[in-house]
């Protein structure tokens, strides 16, 4: 394991072409947690690196791992059963604290395209999309559900549907969920904001022409 | 038009794009950058043949890896040492003003931005730092982003925004001694909760947030982002416009009073609906003391560690026992009995100059308990100095403290300035995290004069209690 984050040959990646999310199937892990805060999904001392890859590593550094870097077999994602998981479910408040891009970063390179919980902090929410993943909002109630059969089932299942917004499983799980409109368009097709933004390059030139950033007018 | 919040009137003049359904295109007035969220977005500019769209709106400074010992020194850590490399790289390819460690200008990048005028009224100010929260305090709409979102607006001066909703939160009554802006916010998010914002723009109001000073209104607006806010802001008011005439980048003789004519209209309409209001008496507020792993969970000084058993919400029960376990705490112990090892007085919410002298003003005469290491950390090369030219540091150091140069240092512990596990400490910083100073180490979170006295004493102390000593 390497500790510190030693620096790599960045791998170059074009930020502009993102994975598109369609339907998902995978294996669910749970974190049974509220207040998940980003220095833990992702601690500081691995905030060094200067590109976007290979944090998986170091996620839930401080929980997965023991001093000396043995795997912490008290911490449940580490249970052989979870291996694999594409899926996290979890608790609410998600992802609070720092601003760290790093922490979506760190769970899309350990395998997490799809987080389920009864509400994620801003940011991080945001972050999410940026990068391919699908953050999910359900009730209280449904979450604790899938905790649950999560635990009774080893292999336990999702699908995730985006253009259908729904969730199912093969033991009878069919939920819709609410996704934001123009964030599921960009994630269906892979869109990039920048290269959205951009087509509206006439429309910023335009407010620029008028705009003061000393004073800006209140209109 | 239908009256309007504040954040609204600045929400409106910044809208370039706006389509039912999709988020609205904003327009960025200033954008501050660091050397730990950036390189990948510079990087991203690269790939993509892009360049930065508006590169005098933005300034880089490096403030999270820095050392905060001997400038003269060279960087011991590698890694660190190349992110700032990369950072200065950047800034000279991309040309972006930059404050590099040699910079007199240099600091924590929410001390400098107001310190030099580049925070502004009525702006709209993002960086890749959640605590971009703090220059909301000049009535400005700043908060923080992720790295794509860095990259989004060096490329397009912009970013695609839902429009968030509003939360009024009302401060009125006389504050009592001891209790200062700290613990107006720490009380805040105690009964808030650190999701209780999520989704919204606070707006700070009422009399006691009225007569804070500057420096104090950013130490409220700094830890919005604690209680799950993306933003907080104050009206702007002749205390903001005193605070930055002469401020280097800010405008300058008639220009200066153009700018503050516009800004006066910076505040919330009389009749504007909040989407939710909180009103609180500052008089019911105590000196306040965090036991947990999040700043929620915190206590006035004079209360005890509570006891999880008596949390009815099965979620807060679970957390506050996994944090007593964590903080090494039982419950139940009056929180003036926690010793502690280590103080550090410093960060983007209380490293300022009245910080300073605050602290300076209670341990002049008095010393560091031997049992504790206590180190200061200036927010900004202009604080230290100011703060060596009035003496202070020979105050700190004639008392015991460690006196260092500027930087974020122990508030994450990304330098090496960091705590041993099972270590302790008073902290005047903004996230009281697992690990957030150190693996196993523990934090409280406490005002500038609760730190000061905590150092003085070896554990925590009613800060009131000096009351009848002060001059």
């Amino acid at each position: 394991m390497t500790i510190g984050g030693a620096v790599r040959e960045p791998p170059l990646q074009d930020t502009n072409q993102m994975d598109a999310f369609k339907k998902h199937t995978g294996l669910v892990t749970v974190l049974d947690l509220p207040n998940v805060d980003t220095d833990q999904i992702i601690p500081k001392q691995f905030l060094k690196r200067i590109e976007r890859t290979g944090f998986g590593q170091f996620l839930f550094f401080d929980w997965r791992f023991l001093d000396g870097g043995k795997p912490n077999a008290e911490f449940e994602m580490n249970q052989p059963r979870y291996n694999g998981a594409s899926i996290l479910v979890t608790r609410a408040n998600f992802g609070c604290g720092s601003s760290r891009e790093h922490a979506p970063w760190a769970l899309l390179d350990y395998g997490i395209r799809c987080l389920i919980a009864p509400s994620f902090a801003d940011i991080f929410f945001n972050n999410c999309f940026k990068n391919g993943m699908l953050p999910i909002r359900l009730p209280e109630p449904q979450v604790e559900e899938l905790f649950q059969r999560v635990r009774r089932t080893p292999g336990y299942q999702l699908t995730v549907d985006l253009d259908r917004k729904k969730i199912s499983s093969n033991d009878g799980i069919d939920w819709p969920f609410d996704v934001d409109d123009f964030r599921r368009h960009c994630l269906l097709n892979g869109l990039d904001d920048i290269g959205l933004t951009l087509q509206q390059e006439a429309k910023i030139n335009a407010y620029e022409a008028t705009h003061s950033e000393i004073a800006p007018l209140v209109k | 038009m239908a009256p309007r919040t504040l954040f609204e009137k600045i929400w409106d003049a910044h809208v370039v794009h706006a389509e039912v359904g999709q988020p609205t295109l904003l327009y960025i007035d200033r954008h501050l950058v660091h050397e730990v969220t950036s390189p990948q977005a510079f990087e991203g500019l690269r790939l993509a043949g892009r360049r930065v769209r508006r590169p005098e709106l933005t300034y880089a400074t490096m403030d999270h890896n820095v050392p905060t010992t001997d400038r003269s020194r060279p960087i011991e850590d590698p890694i660190s040492a190349q992110q700032m490399k990369v950072l200065a790289d950047n800034c000279r390819e991309f040309g972006v003003t930059l404050f590099d460690l040699s910079s007199p200008d240099q600091g924590i990048v929410h001390v400098i931005g107001p310190e030099l005028g580049i925070t502004l009224p009525g702006q709209t100010i993002v960086c890749g730092d959640s605590h971009t929260s703090t220059h909301g305090a000049f009535g400005a709409l700043a908060f923080g982003i992720g790295t794509s979102e860095v990259e989004h607006v060096l490329a397009t001066q912009c970013l695609l925004q839902d429009k968030p909703k509003t939360f009024l939160i009302e401060v009125n009554g006389r504050r009592p001694y001891g209790v200062e802006a700290k613990d107006i916010i720490l009380s805040i998010i105690g009964q808030i909760g650190t999701g209780g914002g999520t989704g919204m723009v606070i707006e700070y109001g009422g009399e006691t947030i009225r007569s804070l000073t500057m420096e104090e209104r950013m130490t409220v607006c700094n830890m919005s982002i604690e209680g799950g806010a993306k933003a907080g802001l104050i009206a702007p008011d002749e205390k903001t416009f005193a605070y930055l005439k002469g401020r280097r980048y800010a405008p300058q003789g008639k220009e200066f009073e153009n700018a503050v004519a516009v800004w006066k209209q910076l505040c919330t309409d009389s009749g504007a609906r909040f989407d939710r209001t909180l009103r609180i008496d500052a008089a019911t507020i105590s000196p306040q003391v965090t036991w947990g792993t999040n700043p929620g969970q915190v206590v006035p000084v004079d209360g005890r560690v509570p006891d999880p058993a008596e949390f009815r919400d099965a979620d807060a029960r679970k957390s506050a026992e996994r944090a007593l376990d964590y903080m090494g705490l039982r419950p139940r112990t009056p929180i003036t009995e926690i010793p502690v090892d280590r103080v550090f007085i410093g960060s983007c919410t209380n490293s300022r100059i009245e910080d300073l002298r605050r602290v300076a003003g209670f341990v002049k005469g008095r010393r560091v308990n031997t049992s504790v290491y206590a180190m200061i950390v200036p927010g900004s090369q202009h604080v230290k100095h100011q703060a060596e030219e009035e003496g202070l540091h020979r105050v700190f150091t004639e008392a015991g403290f460690d006196w260092r140069e500027s930087g974020c240092s122990m508030c994450l512990g990304m330098n090496p300035d960091t705590l041993k596990p099972g270590e302790r400490c008073a902290s005047t910083s903004n996230r009281n995290f697992e690990g957030r100073q150190g693996k196993g180490g523990r934090t409280h979170l406490v005002s500038p004069l609760m730190a000061a006295a905590a150092a003085v004493e070896g554990h925590f102390v009613d800060v009131r209690k000096y009351e009848r000593n002060k001059d």
